[in-house]
């Protein structure tokens, strides 16, 4: 049998589902407050820019984390092409968490704009005033931010793909489900179950 | 799919995909909402540009979307410390030199429009605060504004759209939003008296929208706020010979001679006061605090100073002036940050864009 033989370290498992909210949480805050002129626009963009910051220093805490603890090895039943899916798409998604942050920090430096994260809390500027610097970043903001969306509808469809009709063990290396007591992995028993319940 | 896979077939687990699939559309279509993409009613930043331009006439590629015709002013503001009691912001501190880089246009996307076409003159400011953080904004040499609302303005510039057939605004169309928007009284009280000014040095400006101050105590004082020249008005209409860019001479020969001053006249709410309606003048029985002089020294073009690429955001504020519950202010920023976005796309000639010209291109 091809069961993750254990999960997610519980340092792992908190950063990815805190990080899975915030992401979401300001991918929906970015496309929401340049698509409105109401009151929603400044209250949300006085969120975006200290969220952003906290998803960048979260991101690499994150890294550390998972190069000290590796993950758990894809099912080696998994095919070739989804291997690959798997691996490219999570450094993807790695590479942007990183990005964007860093993205909107300079696109503010170049358009000019003093980079507050509060009332007064300000971050130097990263990239010096230019107006073509900063169409250029501010599109890229805009297109990277519609990736890393993408990307994110893709892994949440594989993650429910492990979960409902491969069974795995993938998904619940994240959740942790079938993973408190019994650690490393789900008996075979439950294996065989969910295998009848599959088919 | 391998049928020896212990996924089984695809068959055998269509409501798994289905329920899959419908997760994926059902966030998806949730972000298109937010998104605007499939809010086709909501008034989008983007919407509210394209307007003003179809109301324009046309897009002036590179130029600001509104307000489109103006000159960059340097100089400073000279605080006396009058303002510190109601606001923490460096800007107010006693003796403090904030280094001033400014603005005056007339309203319309037109860069090459007769100053005499519009009896409306603007002055935006940014002060760069010591600290680092900015204050930002763009005032009227009117002490209202036509309508208290986004999507007012929007309907007031579909109003002004020209007509295919007679290249001008629908009177009727016209009438009919005024008489659809009693808000606009005190505006059109104003602009019955107005004529264009000759010169940008003898105009008040003021902030239109209402902020907040936020004093030491943490306590908030809604405020609005104006330039009060020193020059004295002259009183003339616009100068004969023809010469349509009169108002930046005029500016150019007044800073050869000497500074131009204003006072920062800062106006504090009673209770009651509107401070949510640009629309709506408050009593001239207000008390008022002159904070100190903002001395303008020198003037440059547009086209090569370095007021060019500032996008004068009135919510770019530092710590101690905040924004109001005026709901013209978040929409101002949310479309200067799309009509931003859309010139320096031109001054950087990305592709979908219209290149930048930095000359009249003898557009009628």
């Amino acid at each position: 049998m091809n069961e993750a033989t254990r999960p997610f370290s519980p340092a792992a498992r908190l950063l990815h589902w805190l990080m899975a909210l915030l992401i979401l949480t300001m991918l929906f805050i970015g496309v929401g407050m340049v698509a409105t002129v109401s009151e929603w626009h400044n209250w949300l963009v006085g969120i975006h820019k200290p969220l952003g910051i906290a998803i960048l220093l979260l991101a690499i805490v994150r890294l550390v984390v998972r190069i000290r603890r590796p993950p758990p090895p894809l099912p080696a039943d998994l095919p070739a092409p989804q291997k690959l899916a798997a691996h490219a798409s999570h450094w993807l998604l790695y590479a942007l968490m990183i990005a964007m942050p860093l993205i909107g920090w300079a696109m503010l430096s170049a358009g000019g704009y003093p980079v507050m994260l509060g009332s007064s809390l300000r971050l130097p500027p990263i990239w010096p005033f230019d107006p073509v610097a900063f169409a250029v970043l501010r599109h890229l903001h805009t297109w990277l931010g519609l990736l890393l969306f993408l990307t994110f509808l893709a892994h949440l469809a594989a993650a429910l793909y492990h979960g409902l009709i491969r069974r795995d063990g993938v998904l619940s290396s994240m959740t942790g489900a079938g993973f408190h007591h019994d650690f490393p992995a789900a008996s075979p028993s439950t294996a065989a179950s969910a295998e009848k319940r599959a088919l | 799919m391998n049928p020896s896979s212990r996924s089984g077939t695809p068959a055998g687990h269509l409501g798994a995909y289905a329920l899959i699939g419908a997760t994926v559309v059902l966030v998806a279509a949730a972000f298109g909402y937010v998104g605007g993409w499939l809010a086709p009613h909501r008034l989008t930043p983007a919407r509210l540009v394209n307007q003003l331009q179809a109301t324009n006439g046309g897009v002036y590629p590179g130029y600001r979307r509104n307000h489109a015709k103006g000159v960059c002013v340097m100089g400073y503001f000279q605080s006396n410390g009058q303002g510190s009691a109601y606001s923490v912001a460096q800007v107010f501190a006693p003796n403090e030199r904030t280094p001033v880089v400014g603005r005056f246009a007339i309203p319309g996307g037109n860069p090459y429009a007769p100053d005499s076409s519009i009896p409306i003159r603007s002055m935006a400011l940014r002060f760069a605060l010591a600290n680092g953080q900015q204050w930002r904004t763009g005032m009227n040499d009117m002490p209202v504004f036509p309508v208290s609302t986004p999507r007012a303005f929007y309907q007031l510039l579909q109003a002004q759209q020209p007509d295919p057939a007679t290249g001008k605004p629908d009177p009727r169309k016209l009438g009919a939003f005024f008489a659809g928007h009693p808000e606009t009284a005190e505006f059109l009280g104003w602009v019955k008296t107005a004529t264009p000014s000759a010169s940008f040095a003898d105009q008040s400006y003021w902030s239109l929208d209402a902020f907040e101050l936020v004093d030491g105590q943490g306590r908030r004082h809604p405020v609005r706020w104006r330039m009060a020249p020193e020059a004295s008005s002259t009183d003339t209409a616009a100068p004969a010979g023809g010469d349509p860019d009169y108002l930046a001479a005029d500016l150019r020969q007044r800073l050869a001679r000497a500074p131009l001053r204003w006072h920062l006249v800062i106006t504090l709410a009673q209770p009651g006061d509107p401070v949510d309606d640009a629309a709506r003048e408050w009593p001239v029985s207000r008390t008022s605090v002159d904070a100190g002089v903002l001395v303008l020294t020198s003037t440059a073009p547009q086209q090569s100073g370095p007021c060019r690429d500032i996008n004068y955001d009135p919510t770019v504020l530092p710590h101690g002036i905040e924004i109001s519950g005026d709901p013209l202010l978040p929409a101002r920023s949310a479309a200067y940050a799309d009509s931003y976005l859309r010139r320096t796309s031109e001054e950087a000639h990305l592709p979908g864009t219209s290149g930048a010209t930095s000359k009249p291109d003898n557009r009628s």
